[in-house]
């Protein structure tokens, strides 16, 4: 079984449905239209602000809040590239044509993390030009230290939230029970998780926590955090491999 | 002269499936052999598509070895190429158009483009090839299913109730199309709960109930075995009917209801020898044993410890109907 034709075939499967383009043109839309929105807003406060928040002001940062609404909208496309398979009926065709299990889903994963990365580095470089257009003289430039780093980071954010919600979906197979955990988990329950004192420490080593550092260029004065925006994108890609490794497990032991 | 002189076979041994408790395939062994079509009978949940989807490798069997040409499913290279299989369920995308359904799994396997457009020809759907799969109505998507299976023009085929949902016109396409792959010396592996279809459509019969092997044989030896004629006769002088017939020799036997049967297709000589001795009959009428009886006394004893009305007239209703496990 040739890789390649493998690659080839589940391309053609991600082109030839309607819910990646919707899904995607979603997280686009929504990634952008938010962080010119916040971005704005933000413009228009900062003469209210205390010192202190003026410090740790972050306009690269605050042009991706749009983030946190569009990552919904890609881990609906990361889920559905996988569950879509169980819940058609297809995954049968898809192992009979197929029977290298592995060479099935790394192919899947690989061809859908690629599509994810170009739409996430597109939107992040979007996202940031617009944002810093509307935060106006508290704009921060691309070429300001650490700035690249950080859209060059938004778009790895968005492509490993894909794949950890791919992940998830292997090993749940249904997309209603994958998106149930995954869309409150993320939206919900991590944000709680690590603005609450007590369960702070834990919750900045969630994928969306710790992934989101990469985003930062401006370090919040209080950041007591044991990582680096490297460290953080390195804590998430751990999780995402975990969830790979465990939708893989479940692929491999169960029947189709 | 055969197209493929080697390979076709498909080989179980000892293949087993359990669910927990439950033993949905039972230690199942037969061999499924190229230039013929062989039946896969059996009543529902006998154990035939969970049978189907072990050989394709998509089931885990709980012990025993399915082989196609000796190779493990996931050994074959390119597996649309050696079997190509319509399985029972729907097993495509309905947001995807046929055509790149087909595409998709004709890629996967180095099958050229132009080989999807031919199946799609042939099982008739070119019309609507793009359009979404799911507003094909069931027949359309058995030809869908079946366009798939035939794909990678593999020497094995498998479909598991293809006549499910197909018209009379597309029931005779489907017999028509199962007997001249077999014609050109592939296999062809066919599950019915029918036994009516596989009579038309099989030269080789597998038959299992409860997951169990109840009979490997060929179709004719079946027919043979397993059809009987006799002739009922109802009459007010029953003894004397006995007499004349013993003296002709000529057995009868008393059944329950009151009337006399009496083997073979002797309808005429009972009459005219009735007529002789001038006994009054009040019926005289050749019966045939169905092979769709036969079929269920077969099965019956797989599921005789289940227990079930006795006695219902066997083919006045859906058969497997009196013993399927309520």
């Amino acid at each position: 079984m040739a890789t390649t034709q493998v690659i080839r075939s589940e391309w053609t499967k991600i082109r030839s449905v309607a819910s990646t383009v919707w899904t995607l043109s979603l997280a686009v839309l929504i990634t952008i239209a938010l962080g010119m929105l916040i971005s704005g807003l933000s413009a228009h406060e900062f003469d209210n602000m205390t010192e202190r928040d003026r410090l740790s002001f972050d306009p690269t940062f605050i042009s991706f809040a749009g983030m946190s609404l569009g990552q919904l909208a890609m881990i609906v496309f990361g889920v559905l590239v996988v569950s879509n398979e169980y819940s058609t009926g297809m995954i049968r065709s898809s192992l009979a044509a197929v029977p290298q299990r592995g060479t099935f889903l790394f192919s899947k994963i690989a061809v859908a993390t690629g599509l994810a990365l170009a739409v996430g580095l597109a939107t992040s470089f979007v996202s940031f030009f617009l944002g810093q257009a509307m935060l106006g003289e508290h704009r921060a430039e691309i070429g300001d230290p650490g700035v690249l780093r950080a859209v060059i980071g938004g778009g790895l954010y968005m492509t490993l939230i894909a794949m950890f919600s791919m992940g998830v979906a292997a090993m749940l197979r249904s997309p209603m029970l994958s998106l149930g955990i995954l869309m409150p988990f993320f939206f919900l329950v991590s944000n709680i998780l690590g603005n609450v004192s007590a369960t702070e420490k834990i919750g900045r080593y969630l994928p969306d926590q710790a992934g989101s550092r990469i985003m930062q260029v401006v370090t919040p004065i209080d950041d007591d955090k044991p990582y680096g925006p490297w460290g953080g994108l390195g804590i998430m890609a751990l999780w995402v491999i975990a969830a790979i490794v465990g939708g893989y497990v479940t692929l491999k032991k169960r029947d189709a | 002269m055969s197209r493929f002189s080697v390979g076709g076979m498909i080989e179980l041994e000892g293949l087993t499936k359990r669910y927990g408790e439950k033993v949905a395939v039972n230690n199942l062994s037969f061999t499924v052999r190229p230039g013929m079509v062989t039946g896969f009978l059996g009543p529902n949940g006998a154990g035939k598509s969970t049978t189907m989807r072990m050989i394709l490798g998509l089931d885990h069997p709980s012990a025993g070895d399915v082989r196609i040409d000796g190779k493990h499913y996931h050994q074959l290279r390119d597996p649309l190429t050696y079997i190509g299989a319509l399985l029972e369920a729907k097993a495509w995308h309905g947001g995807r158009s046929a055509y790149n359904h087909l595409l998709c799994l004709a890629q996967s396997n180095g099958i050229p483009k132009r080989r999807v457009r031919e199946v799609l020809e042939t099982v008739g759907l070119t019309a609507v090839a793009r359009k979404k799969t799911k507003g094909f109505s069931m027949g359309m998507g058995q030809r869908l299913g079946i366009a798939g299976a035939l794909l990678g023009d593999p020497r094995i085929l498998m479909f598991d109730e293809p006549v499910n949902g197909l018209d009379p016109e597309g029931i005779h396409w489907i017999r028509n199309l199962m007997k001249s792959l077999a014609a050109q010396g592939r296999t062809v592996f066919v599950s019915s709960h029918l036994m009516s279809e596989m009579a038309l459509t099989a030269d080789h019969l597998v038959v299992i109930g409860q997951g169990r092997l109840l009979a490997d044989t060929t179709m004719a030896d079946f027919i043979e075995r397993n059809s009987k004629s006799y002739v009922r006769i109802r009459t007010p002088q029953r003894e004397r009917l006995l007499d004349v017939l013993h003296t002709a020799g000529i057995t009868a036997v008393e059944t329950g209801n009151g009337s006399l049967e009496v083997d073979g297709g002797k309808a005429e000589q009972i009459g005219e020898l009735a007529a002789r001795h001038g006994v009054v009959l009040h019926e005289l009428s050749p019966q045939q044993a169905s092979l769709e009886e036969a079929f269920m006394q077969l099965t019956a004893e797989s599921v005789e410890y289940h227990a079930h009305a006795q006695g219902a007239p066997p083919g006045q209703q859906a058969w497997g109907e009196s013993w399927r496990r309520s």
